[in-house]
């Protein structure tokens, strides 16, 4: 089979790395494309063009429950949480050992630049063994006044699924005079959330998760809250975000969001494809592990393992047989990263190690489950078979296992 | 696929004879980190160029990460080596580890029929097997550094390139549109780029570069030196040491931290004596003598001697002719006309009696 053939057969269950964008979007970024004016001009085309970011701000406010002066267009989610995490100057940082590496090295650089003596100024929160954050970690470090504390805790982890206990966490936060953060970015489309009711100061958004373009993000922030930007040079999104306005992306965003009310209407048929993959892998292997599986999950995520073999033969082997799922987090040279994430858990390095994950969308449809569920069997049991006659030394399975 | 003209031209050819070819590249080390750069991607443009052959060719690549197996199959055995006045070289113990034996498994994984690499040797089907051949170039020949492959990795190799001169790679890269075809050939051990091994073994073995004497075949010490691992047998340039005739080290003691200088004349051994041998040919491993043509370089051409098999996977060879020492830990690699019949590490060189009565007449 030559590469082509296994591309347009090949199904796509990495949606947590990035979704395809909806036809809706793309035919509004079309449209949008040919906007000539600059948002921020005075003459008619400028007109036409605010005109297009602001109805974009109102849909992707609506989604979240939050006034549209509230948000801040970004280049993405990883802008959007640096921004926060900066932008909000509070000296001490407690974030948990799960969150996305734009938090983490944020967070990490810093702490770096504003160490002074022995004061912690980062604190990282562990999680229980589903993947949860501790509450109780969190009711310790802030201590009785945390008026210099920025919380910062992801809605649903994008490797596991697993959601974060935010609303609690928020008003945990506030009672001791902390702002909170929250990295959202895994969650519209996937569970109803509003800010309201999450209590949040500040929230990231990326549209490229639930059907809008890559390269285009906000981060919301909460009423007049004195937000420093990360770059200077123009008065654009209130000065919090200078730069002529990405407006195609905007508007394609702005769609996306309007159509994540579809997205949660379909949630429950989504989570029963989740379900079926994991019974059917389950039955081939009793022995698979599935990550957060106890825990309130996304209705789209699965992390689990296959047992002995490492993350990146079955990344290779499944995109090979045209199913496309992830391990880890790829980094840019698309080597496979260990996960931090699981490391976490607590969990040995031969489960950890041995875990891929499959995350399903809007356009995944009942037939994509029993694809894969045939290209994990034969890869499984192919690799057992040449295990078996002795030729796999190192990477099929039992003896390298993790890293 | 390294990114360089060889494993993509090997990849090209293949995906152009119709092959279902899937490109793997190996991540072994942090290449900022090796150069000094730490905010670097962990990735080096050599990655990024594997995926863009692989791209243009439309076959699937994938990258491995081998970061932890590199650094402890091949880098610290290079530098404890080093450390023990030795001379290693790491490019046979990747290919006899991370490269013939994990990289193998894994496409044996994949379910594929062959890995085929950009390594110019040539496999030729023998009476009993498969067998190793230098390649047609033998400028280009990487057989020396091949010598430990063993005969079930030979059956799943393939050396598309062992027939070709490096001209006829380069226009088969030009030909089949390959952006790196103008890209210069490596010269470096990968992790050590621009040769500085002291400085990546300061690095890897911090403080266990020690001060020490440099003497004279009579024991008489004529200098000091930095380290040991800034010296090899056979090296002439900083020495330091002003003298009538052209000094070489002659021999690195790691123990008493002493290296020793003598005329070029004074390097010349006729026995080497190796250790962890390697035979892929059959008949070399059962007979326990035989005439062979030895290469104690990679770079030596090769000269005549005799093979004798001792106990414990040693064996020694005895030279027809003196030839300047080699530093222990280089490969000694035997053939039989251009077939590797295998090899082993050079465990010491010595002079033996007779030729130390015909350079004392």
């Amino acid at each position: 089979m030559s590469g082509s053939d296994r591309r347009t057969e090949a199904i796509y269950l990495d949606y947590n790395a990035t979704a395809p964008v909806k036809p809706e979007v793309s035919e509004a970024i079309a449209e949008a494309l040919s906007i000539t004016g600059n948002p921020s001009s005075v003459h008619q085309f400028g007109r036409d063009a605010r005109d297009a970011v602001e109805t974009a701000r109102d849909r992707v406010a609506a989604m979240i429950g939050a006034r549209p002066e509230d948000i801040v267009f970004t280049a993405g989610g990883t802008e959007a949480n640096n921004m926060a995490l900066n932008g909000a100057r509070r000296r001490r940082l407690v974030i948990s050992a799960i969150e996305h590496p734009s938090i983490l090295r944020a967070a990490e650089s810093i702490a770096d630049s504003t160490s002074r003596g022995n004061e912690k100024e980062l604190e990282v929160l562990p999680v229980d063994s589903l993947g949860v954050v501790s509450l109780q970690a969190l009711d310790q470090v802030l201590g009785e006044n945390a008026d210099d504390v920025l919380v910062s805790i992801m809605l649903a982890n994008n490797e596991t699924g697993v959601i974060q206990p935010v609303a609690d966490i928020a008003t945990l936060a506030h009672e001791r005079g902390a702002l909170v953060h929250c990295d959202a970015v895994q969650a519209p489309g996937r569970i109803a959330f509003d800010v309201a009711a999450l209590g949040v100061d500040m929230l990231s958004l990326s549209a490229h998760k639930f059907g809008g373009p890559k390269g285009i993000g906000a981060l919301f922030v909460a009423g007049a809250f004195d937000l420093e930007p990360l770059i200077v040079g123009g008065g654009q999104e209130r000065s919090r975000r200078p730069g002529t306005e990405n407006v195609a992306g905007i508007v394609g965003f702005g769609v996306a969001a309007q159509l994540a009310a579809e997205d949660l209407q379909r949630a429950p048929h989504v989570a029963a494809m989740r379900d079926r993959v994991e019974q059917n892998l389950s039955e081939i292997d009793p022995n698979v592990i599935i990550f957060g599986a106890g825990a309130e999950r996304l209705p789209n995520t699965s992390c689990l393992t296959m047992p002995g073999v490492q993350s990146e033969m079955q990344v290779m082997g499944l995109d090979l047989a045209g199913v496309a799922v992830s391990a880890g987090s790829a980094c840019s040279s698309g080597k496979v990263e260990p996960s931090h994430v699981l490391r976490a858990l607590g969990l040995p390095d031969g489960e950890t190690g041995c875990a891929i994950r499959i995350s399903f969308g809007w356009a995944s449809r009942d037939e994509e489950v029993d694809k894969l569920v045939r290209a994990w069997r034969a890869f499984y049991a192919g690799l057992s078979a040449r295990f078996t006659s002795g030729v796999s030394q190192t990477s099929g399975s039992g003896t390298a296992v993790g890293r | 696929m390294s990114g360089g003209v060889d494993s993509s031209v090997t990849a090209a050819l293949y995906a152009e004879a119709g092959y279902d070819v899937v490109g793997i590249t190996l991540q072994l080390y942090d290449d900022g980190a090796a150069r000094g750069r730490s905010r670097a991607c962990c990735a080096g443009q050599d990655i990024h160029d594997a995926r863009r052959v692989a791209s243009h060719l439309g076959i699937a690549h994938y990258v491995l990460d081998y970061e932890d197996r590199f650094r402890s199959e091949v880098i610290d055995d290079f530098a404890d080596s080093y450390l023990r006045g030795e001379t290693p070289i790491p490019c046979i113990t990747c290919n006899q580890t991370v490269k013939f034996r994990d990289l193998l498994a894994a496409a044996r994984d994949l379910d594929a029929d062959a890995l085929a690499t950009g390594h110019y040797v040539r496999r030729v089907a023998g009476a009993l097997g498969p067998e190793m051949h230098r390649a047609h170039d033998h400028e280009r020949d990487q057989s020396y550094f091949l010598f430990a492959t063993t005969k079930e990795q030979l059956a799943f190799l393939r050396f598309p390139l062992g027939d070709m001169a490096k001209s006829d790679v380069r226009r088969h890269a030009e030909r089949l549109g390959l952006a790196v075809a103008e890209k210069p050939d490596s010269q470096d051990i990968c992790f050590v780029p621009g040769g500085n091994y002291a400085a990546v073994i300061e690095r890897l073995r911090p403080g266990t570069a020690e001060a020490g004497d440099i003497v004279d075949l009579a024991g008489n010490v004529v200098g000091r030196h930095a380290g040991i691992i800034h010296y090899t047998v056979g090296q002439r340039r900083g020495l330091g040491i002003a003298a009538t005739e052209p000094l070489y080290v002659i021999a690195v003691d790691a123990a008493s931290r002493r290296i020793t200088v003598g005329p070029k004349a004074a390097l010349l051994c006729d026995r080497v004596v190796l250790r962890n041998r390697h035979f892929i040919d059959r008949g070399a491993e059962s007979r326990s003598a035989g005439d062979v043509t030895v290469r104690l370089r990679s770079t030596h051409p090769g000269a005549a001697a005799h093979l004798t098999l001792l106990e414990n996977g040693a064996a020694e060879i005895r030279l027809a002719q003196p030839e300047p020492a080699t530093a222990c830990g280089q490969a000694a690699v035997c053939y039989r006309g251009d077939k590797l019949l295998g090899g082993g590490w050079i465990a010491r060189m010595e002079r033996t009696a007779e030729l130390q009565q015909a350079s004392a007449a």
